[in-house]
Parts: structure tokens; sequence; C-alpha cells
């Protein structure tokens, strides 16, 4: 069922009338019940994967919180024995209580660790399997052994990276005590299944989530008609701008030999467009579908393209990854046992600067392997994921070169240095993002060479262009949507556009801007017979 | 317990009209207020609902250039009294039959509610739906769309049911019609289909927004091109004899209505040479016949010899489909059948209706010469 399937509006619709006229009793498990069905249409057989992740850290939530509350059970009572004398200092004395209390925290960890590597297993066997097959089958056929492997027929479970990635947060936050494990399995499963965000995020986390997740909400107008406006955002986005632009994207990029040079600017240009619009444009519409039920669901986005570097940029693009990682990745791996032991070794054997930054560099390393390889199982990711890197920690070793420059040269306000800035991270993003279009990483690097050796500016404007299934008109459509896309991220710098809206416009006129926006979808809109149904990009990572 | 509290988000002040209705209305002013805003609210609706309708009916293909046989269904509603005689079937009727020569020689009013591929259960929800309207003597239905069991085109599908008056047999037939990858809610919102026409509108569209022109004479396709018929590609070998299930299923459903209305349902077989009408066919239809009690004509068996055809002068396609001079010649034979057979008086002498037809006519004559409006 995609988001822009008509079973889907249906289905929406019939789910928000029906949370409301429920009792409350009943919403919780009805946002369960739909979110299975939701699932289910997108194919029974993935239901497995998803209700095997779930049980997996479900169970193992359960028994850390079990763990925790025995143990501390145990730990008060030692206390209470040593204090009246009962017990011998040797069974609950202060040792005896910090040895217990460790061992336990053992056993937590562990538990911890085989819950998370079964729920990662179910998403490694399903996705990487081929990759590694590929892989293996590279290496023999480098050694010239005539042996292949035959890949598997696995079909990748809508969202499983996502929900997989949610349900492990869950059980590493249990483990830290960021919050009790629910005991409730049901529950539990909502919180895995919740539908808007099923298939392509945003990444919650069960402590944001889960209280107005379960309660339940009475109907609301305001709230219900905000959810709308942003779905109908969202609509926009996808509708009116991805899915225009998707053909002549496809077109550049099947046949690279015919669209060199200046041709790989568009694919650039107009990929970063389509992304943008897919992705942000599908976390519009579940945000919105989550408010109009009235639950909020963490942003995703900040105007990602008004980043002034490539640092920046990652904290506004897919919020709730890049946090995901730097919490349950980053973190972890900079104060583990040897990531400390590397740190003491290089400040102490390296010059002072570069014997800081090595851990940092080396966690960040592996930070980017793992955001690339999630992203898909295949090299073009991991480059790009490893690319990003590399721009950040160039950028990063520049700093003391930038300083220098700004002291030679004011640029504090400037406007200009403000716009070259954002126009680099858009350009430094957009070449990075080829890797996402073209079928391999030599090409890739071929035809971002292209640029500087085929110089065919002039064939923009030849007419070439009109020939990748956009005509005139449907230029003219994107050209348009998209000043109005930057116009709102303008607008939005200083807040809430609809809050705006809702302020400065009375009703009838914010309704007659809304409506207008539906019409502009429902006529301009690259959807039905004559289009092929797209789906959401981030759905398939 | 959180199950008990309210939320935060439904505490935010509701402030506008869709949201008021959460708000307590105990008091007077409160109630007058939550009554003007569900008014204002409904009203915006209304407009809404408006602005929509309006880019839908811009949008719709409107039939009225090149590809008329689109406007064909909705014309049926406009066409004046009861009818002696109803066509239904594919082009094989709409083009071959002149209602006008019925009318001429026999004083029958006749339509023909037929469209281009119209299937079998197309033309069963045709005749269901002209018959909520009216009780014809006679139902003509051309058998030939028999050869289809299956869903075949949308454009055609489209062109057979945009023009229906919505009503549970509309519903129905579409439901019957649809192609894999149509949506019901497509033939509900027209606009949702035809969005994409919005690069491809002409002044026809703009001209044709609110009013058609009558393009048809009573269901009649007119055309006055000759086309000599040539050599027809030979006939594929004919696998199963006989006709699919859904059809047939039909087709026993149109003769159980027509007897159930009192209707004399007369089955033929359009004397157009191509698509090949087997033998094996018109066997299976000869016995269908003759169990049910119906009559059935192959006319085109009898084409040359007893209706007139000459195939190198009335068809304009050669010999898929007649042309005006073939089509009067069908209607002149198929017309003395009907009255001697079912004692059709015909409607000479009703004023009102002679004076329906003369327009009719004058337009046919006009068209006929060659000099369309």
């Amino acid at each position: 069922m995609l988001f822009t399937s008509y079973e889907f509006i249906r289905f929406v619709i019939l789910l928000v009338a029906l949370y409301y006229v429920l009792p409350k009793k009943a919403k919780w498990p009805l946002l369960l019940l739909g979110s299975y069905v939701f699932y289910y249409y997108a194919g029974s057989k993935y239901l497995f994967y998803i209700l095997g992740v779930t049980v997996i850290t479900y169970v193992a939530g359960l028994l850390i919180s079990r763990n925790k509350a025995r143990a501390d059970a145990r730990f008060s009572e030692m206390k209470q024995l040593e204090k009246s004398g009962e017990g011998s200092a040797e069974e609950v004395g202060k040792e005896a209580r910090k040895r217990y209390k460790e061992g336990q925290k053992k056993t937590r960890r562990r538990i911890m660790a085989i819950g998370i590597t079964l729920a990662l297993l179910i998403l490694a066997v399903v996705k990487y399997t081929n990759f590694t097959i590929y892989n293996i089958n590279g290496i023999l056929s480098a050694f010239h052994v005539p042996k292949r492997i035959d890949f598997l027929t696995i079909a990748l479970p809508t969202g499983i990276s996502f929900y997989t990635f949610q349900a492990v947060s869950y059980v590493i936050d249990v483990y830290r005590d960021r919050h009790e494990a629910q005991k409730n399995f049901f529950k539990y499963a909502l919180f895995v299944s919740f539908f808007p965000q099923l298939v392509q995020g945003p990444i919650s986390r069960y402590g944001d989530l889960s209280k107005e997740l379960f309660t339940p909400h009475v109907f609301s107008g305001r709230v219900v008609r905000r959810g709308l406006e942003r779905v109908i955002w969202g609509y926009f986005k996808k509708m009116v701008i991805a899915d225009r632009i998707l053909p002549a994207v496809n077109a550049l990029i099947e046949t690279p030999e015919n669209y060199k040079g200046a041709f790989v600017f568009c694919v650039m240009m107009f990929y970063a467009l389509e992304l943008y619009a897919d992705f942000t444009g599908g976390i519009d519409i579940t945000i919105g579908i989550a408010e109009m039920l009235g639950i909020p669901v963490k942003e995703n986005f900040e105007r990602p393209f008004f980043s002034k570097n490539i640092a920046e940029y990652w904290r506004r693009w897919h919020i709730t990854m890049g946090t995901w990682f730097t919490d349950y990745i980053f973190y972890p791996i900079s104060v583990s046992g040897p990531m400390l032991k590397l740190s003491k070794w290089s400040r102490k054997h390296l010059p002072e600067r570069m014997g800081k930054r090595v851990p940092v560099y080396l966690a960040s390393f592996v930070v980017w392997f793992t955001t690339g390889i999630w992203h898909g199982a295949s090299w073009n990711f991991i480059v790009w994921g490893l690319g990003n890197f590399v721009v950040i920690m160039i950028s990063q070793e520049l700093e003391p070169l930038y300083a220098k420059f700004h002291k030679k040269v004011n640029t504090d306000g400037s406007t200009v240095y403000k716009s070259f800035q954002i126009g680099r991270t858009i350009l430094l993003m957009s070449a990075l993002r080829l890797f996402d279009c073209y079928r391999d990483v030599p090409l890739t690097f071929k035809m971002f060479g292209t640029m500087f050796t085929t110089w065919n500016w002039k064939a923009l404007g030849n007419g070439t262009l009109l020939h990748l299934g956009l005509g005139r008109a449907d230029y003219v459509i994107l050209g348009l949507g998209t000043i109005l896309l930057f116009a709102v991220s303008m607008a939005g710098r200083s807040g809430s556009v609809r809050d705006k809206l809702e302020k400065k416009l009375p009703m009838p006129l914010r309704w007659g801007l809304f409506t207008v926006l539906l019409l502009v979808i429902v006529v301009f809109g690259a959807y039905g017979l004559g289009y092929d149904a797209s789906q959401f990009i981030y759905n398939q990572f | 317990m959180a199950e008990e509290k309210d939320s935060t988000i439904e505490n935010v002040a509701v402030t506008d009209a869709a949201g008021e209705s959460a708000k307590g209305t105990s008091t007077k002013s409160g109630r007058g207020k939550t009554i003007r805003n569900v008014a204002l609210v409904l009203a915006l609706l209304v407009l809404s609902g408006c602005l929509f309708y309006l880019a839908d009916l811009l949008l719709r293909p409107k039939y009225m250039g090149e590809v008329t046989e689109g406007a064909l269904t909705a014309e049926y509603y406009k066409a004046y009294g009861d009818h002696d005689v109803l066509f239904v079937g594919d082009c094989e009727v709409y083009e071959n039959f002149s209602t006008v020569q019925l009318w001429r020689e026999f004083g029958l009013n006749s339509f023909i509610r037929g469209g281009a591929q119209q299937l079998v259960w197309q033309s069963y929800y045709l005749l269901e739906d002209a018959l909520r309207y009216e009780t014809p003597d006679v139902v003509v239905f051309n058998v030939l769309s028999l050869m289809y069991n299956e869903p075949q085109n949308e454009a055609y599908n489209r062109m057979a049911l945009d023009g229906m008056r919505w009503s549970r047999t509309k519903w129905n037939a579409i439901k019957a019609s649809m192609c894999e990858d149509e949506n019901m809610i497509e033939y509900i919102f027209p606009i949702l289909r035809y969005h994409s026409r919005w690069n491809e509108l002409t002044s026809e569209d703009f001209k044709y927004w609110f009013k058609k022109d009558i393009i048809s004479f009573n269901g009649y396709y007119l055309r006055t091109e000759i086309m000599p018929a040539g050599e027809m590609p030979p006939p594929r070998a004919l696998g199963d004899p006989n006709f699919g299930d859904k059809a047939m299923e039909y087709l026993d459903k149109m003769v159980a209505l027509c007897k159930e209305k009192g209707i004399h349902l007369v089955l033929i077989k359009s004397p157009s040479l191509y698509p090949h009408w087997y033998d094996e066919w018109d066997e299976n239809m000869e016995k269908y016949a003759e169990e049910h009690g119906i009559l059935y004509i192959n006319m085109l068996e009898i084409a040359e010899s007893e209706i007139g055809i000459d195939y190198s002068l009335d068809t304009y396609d050669a010999g898929l489909h007649m042309n005006v001079t073939g089509a009067e010649k069908c209607s002149s034979y198929l017309g003395k059948i009907l009255v001697e057979k079912y004692g059709l008086s015909g409607h000479k002498d009703d004023a009102k209706m002679a004076e329906y037809w003369a327009e009719v006519e004058e337009r046919y004559d006009a068209a006929k010469a060659g000099k369309t409006e």
C-alpha cells in the first residue's frame, strides 16, 4: 500500500475516523490492528520479520528490566542485611554489593547483546546475504576460481531497516535505564509497527513516542486540520515535484553513455531535488497522519539545503537517523575500552592535534561506513557513506586554514559568503548523491569526471532535455513547484509556517489556500494511469 | 494512568471553525458561534467542491472533435419520448443502423445505445439503465461483442461508461468493466483520471466546458465516405467455438431482463465483414435463440442477397462498417421485420415526436450532404 495510492488514502480516512469514534480503550489496539493491516498489504510474508524483531526485542527488554528490578531489590536487601548485621561482610558488604551489581550489569549487557544481535541478524540476512555472495564471487573471480555461489531469492521486507533500528534503540535504552521496558507485548508491537513511520521513518525512540501513542486522544478539529495541512504539503512535494522529475532522472541515468558532461550536472541537480521532495514529502505525510491522530512524531528535517557545511547538513537531514548513529554507534565506540586505549596511545605517540583526532575519526569512519551500508547493500552506498566521511574529515583538517582566511577576509554576516557556503554544500551533497544514481562505483567516478572533460553545456539548450519524458509544461510546473518549496523553506526559518498561517490568515483564506494546493496536487500531480506508481525512495533502504 | 489522561495535543486551544466543535457549547453565545462556524465550514466545503467540479468538467475529454464516440452514451438522456426500438451493442450497431431511416420509413422512434467496442456487460447495463426511464417494445442486440469475455480497454470503457448517469446500474457496469489498472474512484471523480490533460487542453475544452453539441442522430453515428471493401485478412483458427462464461452470463441476464419487462429481444449479427464471424459462432447463436425463443438474424449472410448491400459503395472503411447508404439499407431491412413481426405501428401522427424528428432529419440531411454544422 503506497502512500500515494487510493487504497492508502481510504485506509487513513477510515482509520482516523474509527480512532475518534471508538471508545478510549480501543484506540491504541485499533492503531496496532491498522499498522499490521498496513504492513500485511506491503507483503503478507513480511509480517514474519516484523513479528520476529518485535518478539526478540520485547523479550530482551523485559529480561533486562526484570533483571534490573531483581538486582535493585537484592542490592537493597544486601544493604539492609549489612545494616542489621544479619549478613557477613563477605556476603553483603560494600565489596560484595559492588561485585553483585557489576555481575548483574554484565548479565543485562549480555541479554542486550543477544537481543540486538538477533534482531540485527534478521536485517543482515535479508539485506546483506546477496551482497556478501556478490563480494565472495568477486574474490573467487579475482583468484580465477571458476566456482560461483548462487544468489538467494530474498525479498527485502518493507521498512525493515527502520523498524529494526527503532527496536534496537528500545533495547539499548532499557539497558541504559532511560525508560522502563513495556510489559504489554501488544503495546510494544504498536511502537515497532506504528504504520505512518513504518516504511521510511522517522526512527522514533520509545521514550519520545510511547506516551502519546498509547494515550487515547479525543477529537479536536484543529489537531486533525493541522495534520491534514501537513499531509497535503507532503503530497505536493511527492506528487507534483518528486514524481514529476523522476522520468527525467531515470532517462539520464539509464543510458549514461548518452548523457555525459553537463547532463551529469543535471542528474546531480534533478536527483537532489527529487530526493529532497520525495523524502521530506514522505516524512510530512508521516508526521501529518500521526498528528491527525494526536500523536506528535519527531521532525526529521530542518531545511538541510540551507546548511553551510556538510556536518551541519547531516545535523539537519534525516535527523533521527543521524542521532541514532551518534547515540548508538559513535558514542559507544568512542567510550569503549579499546578506543580509550587507542586514544591514550595516540595522544602519547602522535602530534597533539592528530593524537586527539585519530579516535574521533576512527569512530566517525565506522559510523559513515554503517550509514552507507544501512542505506543499501552495495558498494555505491558504502563509497557514498565514506565520501561523506572524507569530506567532513577534510573540512575539519582545513579548519586552521579557514581560520587564517577569515582573519584576513571579514565574512561575518556576509550574505554573499553565506550563499557561497550554501551553494558549496548543495553541490557537494548532490555530487556525492551521484552514487545513488549510477549502477556502480567506477561508472559514478567516470560520469562525475565527464563534467570536467566533456564540455557540452550548450547541449542543455538544444532541446535534449525535452526528450527525457518531460515537456516544456512539465518543466514549468517543476520550476514553479521548486520556487514554492524554496519560499516555504525561507518562511520556515523563523518558525512553523503553519503557525504563521494560522495567526495571520483568517480561516476562510487558509482553507482557500489549502484547497488550491490540493487542487494543484490533483491536477498537476504525477499519478494514475499513464504514470508508473513510484514508491518513496527511502522505502527501499 | 496514561489512558485516563487527555493528551497534550488535544488540550491545545481550539480557535478555528473546524476545531470549535470540541469546545464546550453550553452557553447560548457558544452554541451560536458553533452553528455559525459549522455553517462556514459547510459553505467552504461547497465552494471547494464547486472549484473541483469546474476543474473536473474542464479536464474531461469532450469528444467533440475527431473522436466523438465518447459523447454517445450521454446523448440518450437528451432524446425525446419513449422508444419503440432500442439498439444495444458495439460499433456494428451505432454505425450500421440509421435511426432516421427507421423514423422516415416506419415512423419508429428508436435509439442506439452503442459504443466503440462496447462489451456485452456494458450493453446489458446500458439497457438496464434505459429501462429506468422507459420500456421499449423491441431491444436489438448485436452479438459480435460475445467474442470478448474480459475487460479489454480502458479508453473504450471510459467512452461507454463516463456518460452514464449515476445509479447502482452504473456502479455495477463499472465494476464489471474495469481493467486491472483501473480504479472505481477515478470513475466517481473523473478528474483523478483526466488530470493529466492539463497540458493538452485546447479551445475545444473551453468551448464545450459546460455544454456539448449533439453529434449523433439518436445514437446513430453518420458517415458519408465510401471505401470499397477489399480482401479481409484470413480468419485465425478458432480454438474453443463457445463464447466465454462471462459473456454468456450477461446475454442470459439480458434475455431474462427483457422477458421480465415484456420486451422482444432480437439478436442480430450486423453485416460488417470484419472481425470474422465464424460459422461455429453462428450455429451457437442459432441454437441459443431457438432455445430461448428469440429471433436471431445473421444479416451478414444476407447482406447482398436480401438487404442489398453493395460492399463497393455502402461501407466507409473497406467493409468494417457501413456508411450512411449502407446503414439506411440495413435499417429498412430490419425495420420491416420488426414492424411485421412485432406489430410496431409507428408515431408519424404524434405531432410532438414529428417535430422532434424533423429537427433530427434536418441535421441528418445536412450531414449526409456533407454540410455539417
